[in-house]
């Protein structure tokens, strides 16, 4: 039997989902050819934004690679543009004159950006944001221009704006209308939009209608209908699509907006089939994938001979791929006379949530915030679900469904604990044979989430997934170590309610399970008892080791020693001090370290009073859990980029929340300018100086949990820097877990949290009371030991003795 | 009593911190002495038995127990054995208190 021939034009998307779809109901029917005008294989277009804001990489949008078209039998033509349909004979000829028959057509051809038709539109510069070229221009571009607008504030506008900041442009959204989004949220879910994306670095233009795009060959501006004009290096047109339907109508196709198709896929014209953003139905283009998928289903069926099923339209939800923003819209926006809105606005939180009903049935859902519900709202609305039943108090609760557990599908010999070595099976065989019920329990038997504890979460799970019912949801719990049941805020609540004022004390009355604890409670604990108590006195024997000693210990059993050098900043006669410390107590190793000071590695325990007597310097705290070091660049005193004297907002910064203890140890750094010299994108706290002004980037991590710091605000002067630094700093003493970094800290209670919090005046000048109250106790610890003979004795000696012999 | 005929003797040990190790040398051994809060003093070899070696005169005291301070391992200062999941034993010392002073056995 000869195989019937399916041309399809178009190589994206929702044509080669039509592709798979025809395959997996029949593989044998169709002798399969693609035309691509692009030079790739089908990708996920989807994703181009997640590639701007550097989450992914163009490799990881291909869905479909190239061995695909090869072990399916399809001949590709990339790089090559269908020029014409010839309907009558049923053959087609491409840009490069290829001919090809027939006996079926199915055209995806997808959208255009629309490009507004103003004078300059065609100059250099000036792009939409649709393919992988459009990306690669905009990368290209931001290495070599500063300005970039977009125009449009809809969802692809946004998600194309965030990703030129993410490559550090400065950015304008031109918007026509009132409100962003419009087409998708109410009023107040878009003005959270805006301010939120604000405060990401994107400036809007609102209610601009563009005239003009000036420039000579390349644009250099945009001038608007009300006379204003705006800088530009880069125009990027995202004020919507269009179908590209020119092939069908010039090929004698019917085209209104798009190709006008029936419930079945099928054009005016026998054997020709449209799909995807290139075809209307029932006067809807859709520009949203997952219809377009609906669409490819229904025409697979076609394509192989059934016609019980037919299309009839989709219901859409949209959400928008920025990060740190969630939001999700399905159906109605807007209330007329027949709806009823429930509405949630919790503006402590940031949360937005509105559902509107028509006859006792979800018409439209607006979520702004928090979107855990959306997919639940989302399918009661697609069913079309009697909601009557149900209290509208429902819509407060969390989705009560866990997700499908992965667990199950991962292999035994997966390795779990990657810097144990630990794979699946010895977790299950331990759990199973000693009945752990913890992740502490199986850290103890197998080592698994020992080291870096990343995998601690996947412990969890198997824990669950092998216990199965028998699993204690209370054991879920995470407690401080095996010595108590009880968490990190039950014991911080119990020092507070209880008054409770030394380790001895806490584990007395809340029935400690190991009379002097371990390595893991005792430091927590003394780091919460500091936190409660202003006046509280530190337990040196429950820090471990260079905690102890303020000093470092090596794997020789030797101390390294680093002095502040407060900003990085030194001086000849400092350093000439500390040349005559590593020779005189013969150090073995001189270097310099991360934090922009001076180290001095292999010295002895019994030696290190003295030489911090000889050098004369406080404490760098190299060791602790505490604040570490303000990076800084030169800045505005010496460099020609410097907006801002980063060296003296970074010393001032250090000598005022230096010694602080805190859960984990914190990194600063502060840049003059956004080049950012002093890396302060990857810090706990980052300070960036602009023109005017100081960002505060926070949640920063360059270590094990690489993390690039969050926007916490913008402030004009320095002492709204140390403000904002000391109310977060302190708020992040208060809520977090011992030994969480804020990188991890931040993901956990969230950003915007910490923003309403940080907002609120009286809340912050709390945080800054309790934070100056806290400082007032510490004393520098080099000096304590040159002055104080009993802790010299006591944590520096080394008794000689003679062998006596009886 | 102690039998072996090597002995070192420390005078004055009430004198000595409770709960934080001392770090005694002789020759080219060292010894760390743990005065523990149930009033008994214990005597270790001031090495780590994990594979990369330590010290452990700085770690942190519990009960009769020492957390290493290079590598967190669990160590009874009564035997010297290694708490499980980890394995090893360090060498401990006999020990007696006579008056004010400490023999310990080499």
């Amino acid at each position: 039997m000869n195989k019937k021939k399916l041309i399809m034009v178009g190589n994206g998307m929702a044509g080669v989902r039509v592709i798979e779809e025809v395959l997996k109901l029949n593989p044998y029917f169709y002798d399969i050819t693609i035309f691509g005008s692009e030079p790739h294989p089908n990708y996920n277009r989807i994703k181009l934004s997640n590639v701007l804001q550097g989450e992914t990489s163009f490799e990881d949008t291909i869905i479909n690679n190239w061995n695909w078209y090869e072990e399916n039998n399809i001949e590709l033509f990339t790089g090559e543009t269908v020029k014409k349909i010839d309907t009558e004979n049923q053959f087609v000829v491409s840009s490069t004159g290829r001919k090809v028959t027939y006996d079926e057509l199915i055209l995806a051809t997808g959208s255009l950006p629309f490009i507004l038709p103003v004078p300059g539109a065609e100059k250099e510069g000036v792009i939409g944001f649709r393919d992988i070229k459009d990306c690669e221009t905009m990368i290209k571009d931001s290495k070599r221009y500063k300005k970039a607008v977009v125009i449009g504030g809809g969802l692809l506008g946004l998600e194309a704006a965030k990703g030129l900041i993410h490559l550090g442009m400065n950015v304008d959204v031109v918007h026509l209308m009132p409100h962003l989004m419009e087409r998708q949220l109410d009023p107040v879910a878009s003005t959270m939009l805006k301010k939120e994306l604000e405060e990401q670095g994107m400036n809007f233009l609102m209610e601009k209608a563009t005239v003009e795009l000036t420039g000579s060959e390349r644009v250099e501006g945009i001038r608007f209908k009300d006379g204003t004009e705006a800088e530009a290096d880069l125009v990027v047109m995202a004020a919507g699509i269009k179908p590209n339907a020119t092939l069908a109508q010039e090929s004698g196709i019917y085209v209104n907006r798009g190709i006008v198709v029936n419930d079945f896929m099928e054009t005016s014209i026998p054997n020709v089939y449209a799909i995807g953003e290139c075809a209307e139905h029932r006067e809807i283009v859709y520009g949203l994938v997952a219809p377009l998928y609906e669409q490819g289903k229904v025409l697979a069926q076609v394509l192989c001979g059934g016609k019980n099923k037919a299309y009839e339209g989709s219901i859409t939800g949209t959400q928008l791929k920025v990060s740190g923003i969630d939001l999700f819209s399905a159906g109605e926006i807007y209330e007329d006379s027949t709806s009823k809105s429930i509405i949630v606005h919790n503006e402590f939180e940031g949360v937005y949530k509105k559902v509107q009903l028509r006859d006792n049935r979800i018409v439209g859902i607006v979520l702004y915030g928090e979107t855990k519900d959306s997919n639940r709202l989302f399918r009661m609305l697609t069913e079309k679900q009697d909601v009557s039943d149900l209290t509208s108090i429902s819509f407060l609760q969390a989705v009560g469904q866990t997700e499908a557990n992965d667990v199950a599908s991962m292999a035994d010999d997966e390795i779990v604990c990657g810097c144990n070595g630990i794979v699946k099976e010895t977790i299950v065989k331990a759990i199973q044979s000693d009945g752990l019920t913890t992740v502490e329990q199986v850290g103890g038997c197998t080592n698994a989430g020992r080291s870096c504890g990343r995998c601690k979460p996947v412990i969890q799970d198997i824990l669950e997934y092998t216990l199965g019912d028998s699993f204690d949801q209370t054991a879920k719990k995470q407690t401080i170590c095996g010595c108590t049941t009880l968490s990190r805020d039950e014991v911080v609540a119990e020092i507070h309610e209880k008054g409770l004022t030394s380790i001895k004390e806490v584990m007395n009355v809340l029935e400690w399970q190991n009379d002097e604890g371990c390595s893991k409670c005792r430091p927590a604990l003394n780091y919460f008892l500091g936190m409660v108590h202003y006046d509280y006195v530190d337990e040196r024997n429950s820090r471990l080791v260079n905690e102890k000693m303020h000093a470092n210990i090596q794997k020789d059993g030797t101390y390294s020693v680093i002095p502040r050098m407060y900003g990085g900043v030194t001086s000849a006669k400092d350093l000439r001090t500390i040349a005559d410390v590593a020779d005189k107590y013969n150090v073995g190793l001189v270097k310099l370290t991360g934090g922009q000071r001076i180290g001095l590695y292999g010295l002895k325990k019994e030696d290190l009073p003295a030489v911090w007597e000889d050098l004369g310097m406080p404490s760098g705290y190299a060791y602790g859990k505490t604040l570490r070091t303000v990076k800084t660049c030169v800045g505005a005193a010496f460099c020609r980029f410097g907006t801002q004297d980063s060296m003296s907002m970074g010393i001032e910064l250090e000598k005022r929340f230096e010694r602080l203890d805190t859960p984990h140890k914190v990194k600063m750094g502060v840049s003059a300018c956004p080049r950012n010299c002093a890396e302060s994108g990857i810090k706990d706290v980052g300070i960036v100086g602009l023109d005017g002004g100081w960002e505060i980037y926070v949640g920063g991590n360059g270590g094990t949990d690489l993390r690039a710091g969050d926007l916490l605000c913008k402030v004009k002067t320095e002492e709204e820097v140390l403000e904002i630094t000391g109310a977060y700093l302190q708020y992040y003493r208060e809520t977090a877990l011992y030994l969480e970094r804020t990188s991890q800290w931040i993901e956990r209670i969230g950003l915007d949290h910490v923003k309403v919090v940080l907002a609120d005046r009286i809340k912050r000048d709390e945080l800054n009371g309790r934070m100056n109250q806290t400082l007032a106790r510490y004393e520098e610890p080099w000096q304590k030991a040159i002055e104080n003979e009993l802790i010299r004795d006591t944590y520096y000696t080394k008794h000689q003795v003679t062998i006596v012999t009886e | 009593m102690i039998t072996t005929n090597k002995q070192i003797k420390i005078k004055n040990i009430h004198e000595f911190p409770v709960g934080i190790g001392q770090l005694i040398q002789i020759g080219e051994e060292e010894i760390a002495i743990f005065r523990l809060s149930n009033g008994n003093v214990r005597a270790i070899d001031n090495k780590s038995p994990h594979p990369k070696g330590g010290k452990l005169s700085d770690g942190l005291v519990s009960g009769e127990f020492l957390f290493c301070p290079i590598h967190d391992w669990k160590i009874s200062l009564v035997d010297g054995v290694v708490q499980a999941p980890d394995q090893g034993k360090v060498k401990t010392y006999p020990v007696e208190i006579v008056g004010n002073d400490l023999f310990i056995a080499l």
